[in-house]
């Protein structure tokens, strides 16, 4: 049996179980044990993919390459180490009475769930299930963000609700217009709509309903990775949930939603043999690179602060895949790890902090660093991460991005530049307030989990220094998938 | 024989126009809810016409799926849910229903542009329904734009799902059976979340007016 199975299999088993005794005290344990091992199959699963290649499992409906292998491992790492994080979160929430136990088991069980539906996004080989699996996980995370069922927390997550519920059906009526493009040409059945089937004829796919259909798919998996105009709903979800689930949605989410549009760009080239892919994307991108910069100046809640960090970084991923071609490729990949790293690390201890001040206005949150050193480290070392201050791994991947652009689309370099600056001045000078300044709070009854931060940032760290030659080699492997 | 079958496809086609025209324009809840079921009967008739009419068996199952969720299941859900809300006889008020209209023809004539070279190239008997269903989606998009009640919003998502199940059908002769299962699931848990959110909403804010949703805003 393949480990692809044990992969999907445990989160499942998990939400189920979970949804079970999701409210005893041993639930945080378990949801950390299902997420390891979710960690350690999606380990088996890489070495499989290293050692033999590409693998299709069950009749071809999976599709395993390097480039989904890759996010495969991402997402089930950053889902464990958050389940760390949760567990002592958890636990102050409970204290401070904000978590009752079914809400805690709806919680914990949507959490496995949410997991599942990102790996099948992942891994599945059909574009159908695909669309199925990303709704799915729209679904989990509207209720993760209405977990507190507050009235902010209410509106966050209707407004969720209906923006992404729009978004992704315009995606379903691009994979409708994919179905039928391709149905012209295979016939009907559910092959026409594996990816794998779809990339080999690719070029004789009819390039009129190709057009069409990317813009509709990138209209709509793209509202999901929070591309402006249609980003709205983006920092109210990263605002009003739970912090953990602000850091899968950053971390992760946004990954699997871009990983999507990656896809349907392989075919949508091959198929249109012009640049309207490549100019999309690396408009969109640009636009929310840009936008997110200015709005972060007006920003007063700090995890609001770091979900427009989040677009911002998301735009300059999308504008780097709309360059293509290995380098810009290659820096894409990076930036997606090391900004799914970091920002989680961030969220991390900026959910400390809330818990500790008791609010998520950054006026309320003070020094730091003579409270709890290690948070007020973590958070000092993320955000300059983050904002791409070398050695960190964003600096590599944003100073192969900036150089590419230069050289290829020199007219966005200076916008590019000058939203960088922006965002650095903006973010710098309210981070340190928060982590120096005056402060009197007191500590909290639960210690924090911060193994995971220092982690997070030491890869991070890693990625900026040296890659390794296996990774890079599995990067450029990656890089080469998606072509021009 | 199929000549009377494609002309009943293109009626019932041309009566899923009329019904999203009607939804933008209809002010109380309850025959909202009404037109709604109706669209799902005309979906499902017009699907197990073209299966007839093609012979594909896989058709009269999402037929009969359709018949069950659309024009069963989640219409008496939506009953439920506008008892206990109390909202069954709530008229809104809509601002410019003409104006409204007027941009609804925009919208289907825009529709009708976008779906014509497309539909051409298609080999199915349902193309010509193909800008339809495309403006029937659109329409229902823009109904969810100009209400501000909560139950009137999320009876527009459900009629976009419609808009595009019958592009489904009228591009391709519907999905893969296993995609069209998963998006049945999603529609319904995504409609029993949505009515549990309708209560909460209400608890929260001691009304179902949306407007009150605007707290969150940048200042």
């Amino acid at each position: 049996m393949s480990p692809l199975f044990l992969v999907l299999g445990f989160p499942l088993l998990g939400s189920m179980a979970l949804a079970f005794f999701g409210h005893r005290p041993f639930a945080r344990t378990l949801n950390m044990i299902f997420s390891l091992g979710t960690l350690v199959a999606a380990g088996a699963l890489t070495m499989e993919v290293i050692a033999r290649g590409p693998v299709w499992v069950w009749d071809q409906e999976f599709f395993i390459d390097p480039l989904n292998v890759f996010m495969v491992t991402l997402t089930a790492f950053v889902g464990w180490t958050t389940s760390i994080f949760s567990s002592p979160y958890m636990r102050v929430e409970i204290a401070q009475g904000k978590m009752t136990p079914a809400r805690l088991r709806l919680y914990h069980s949507m959490y496995q769930l949410f997991s599942f539906t990102m790996l099948l996004a992942l891994m599945t080989n059909n574009l159908g299930i695909l669309w199925v699996a990303m709704e799915a996980a729209t679904l989990t995370t509207v209720l993760l963000v209405s977990v507190y069922r507050s009235a902010a927390s209410l509106e966050a997550a209707w407004k969720y609700f209906i923006l992404c519920g729009v978004g992704i059906a315009q995606a379903l009526f691009g994979t409708v217009l994919l179905y039928m493009a391709a149905g012209k040409l295979v016939g009907s059945g559910s092959d026409a709509l594996l990816w794998t089937h779809l990339e080999t004829i690719k070029g004789t796919l009819d390039p009129h309903i190709m057009g069409l259909a990317f813009a509709f798919l990138f209209i709509g998996y793209g509202t999901k990775v929070g591309l402006a105009p249609l980003h709205n709903w983006l920092p109210d979800a990263h605002a009003e949930g739970p912090t953990p689930v602000s850091a899968v949605l950053s971390g992760l989410l946004l990954n699997v939603a871009l990983y999507a549009i990656l896809r349907c760009k392989v075919l949508a080239d091959g198929a249109l043999h012009n640049h309207l892919a490549s100019q999309l994307m690396m408009g969109f991108g640009l636009l929310s690179v840009v936008m997110a910069a200015l709005f972060l100046w007006r920003q007063k809640d700090v995890k609001r602060l770091f979900a427009y960090s989040s677009i911002e970084h998301m735009g300059l991923i999308t504008f780097a895949f709309g360059m293509g071609g290995p380098v810009a490729n290659f820096a894409g990949l990076l930036h997606m790890t090391v900004h799914s790293l970091i920002k989680s690390a961030i969220f991390f201890t900026v959910g400390h902090a809330t818990q500790k001040a008791g609010t998520q206005l950054m006026e309320g949150i003070r020094g730091l660093i003579t409270v709890n050193p290690t948070v007020g480290w973590g958070m000092l070392l993320g955000a300059l991460a983050i904002l791409g201050l070398p050695p960190f791994g964003v600096f590599a991947s944003e100073f192969l991005i900036l150089t590419t652009a230069m050289r290829e689309q020199a007219w966005a370099t200076p916008f590019l530049l000058l939203a960088l600056g922006i965002a650095f001045a903006a973010v710098f000078a309210r981070v340190q307030p928060m982590v120096f300044g005056e402060t009197s709070v007191k500590t909290l009854p639960h210690p924090p989990a911060l193994v995971p931060v220092f982690v997070h940032l030491g890869l991070g760290l890693l990625l900026g220094l040296y890659i390794p030659p296996y990774l890079s080699t599995w990067y450029a492997q990656a890089a080469r998938l998606l072509g021009n | 024989m199929s000549t009377v079958l494609t002309q009943s496809i293109n009626l019932l086609a041309a009566i899923l126009l009329m019904l999203a025209f009607a939804m933008l324009s209809q002010r109380r809840v309850l025959s909202l809810i009404h037109l709604f079921t109706l669209q799902g009967a005309t979906l499902a008739l017009s699907t197990a016409i073209v299966g007839v009419a093609t012979h594909q068996p896989h058709l009269y199952f999402s037929a009969a799926l359709t018949l069950l969720l659309k024009v069963i299941l989640i219409p008496l859900l939506l009953h439920r849910v506008i008892d206990r809300l109390n909202v069954r006889w709530d008229v809104e008020t809509l601002i410019n229903i003409p104006t409204t209209l007027l941009a609804g023809i925009v919208l289907v004539i825009f529709s009708f542009y976008l779906a014509q070279p497309i539909a051409q190239m298609s080999l199915t008997i349902t193309r010509g329904t193909l800008g339809i269903a495309l403006a029937s989606v659109l329409l229902s998009f823009m109904m969810m734009i100009t209400r501000s009640k909560a139950v009137p919003q999320v009876i527009g998502f459900l009629a976009m799902e419609n808009g595009l199940f019958f592009a489904a059908t009228a591009a391709t002769y519907g999905m893969p059976m296993v995609v069209e299962l998963g998006i049945a699931l999603d529609v319904l848990v995504g409609i029993l979340i949505l009515g549990v959110f309708l209560f909460h909403i209400r608890e929260q804010f001691d009304s179902m007016d949306i407007r009150h949703l605007e707290k969150l805003k940048e200042d």
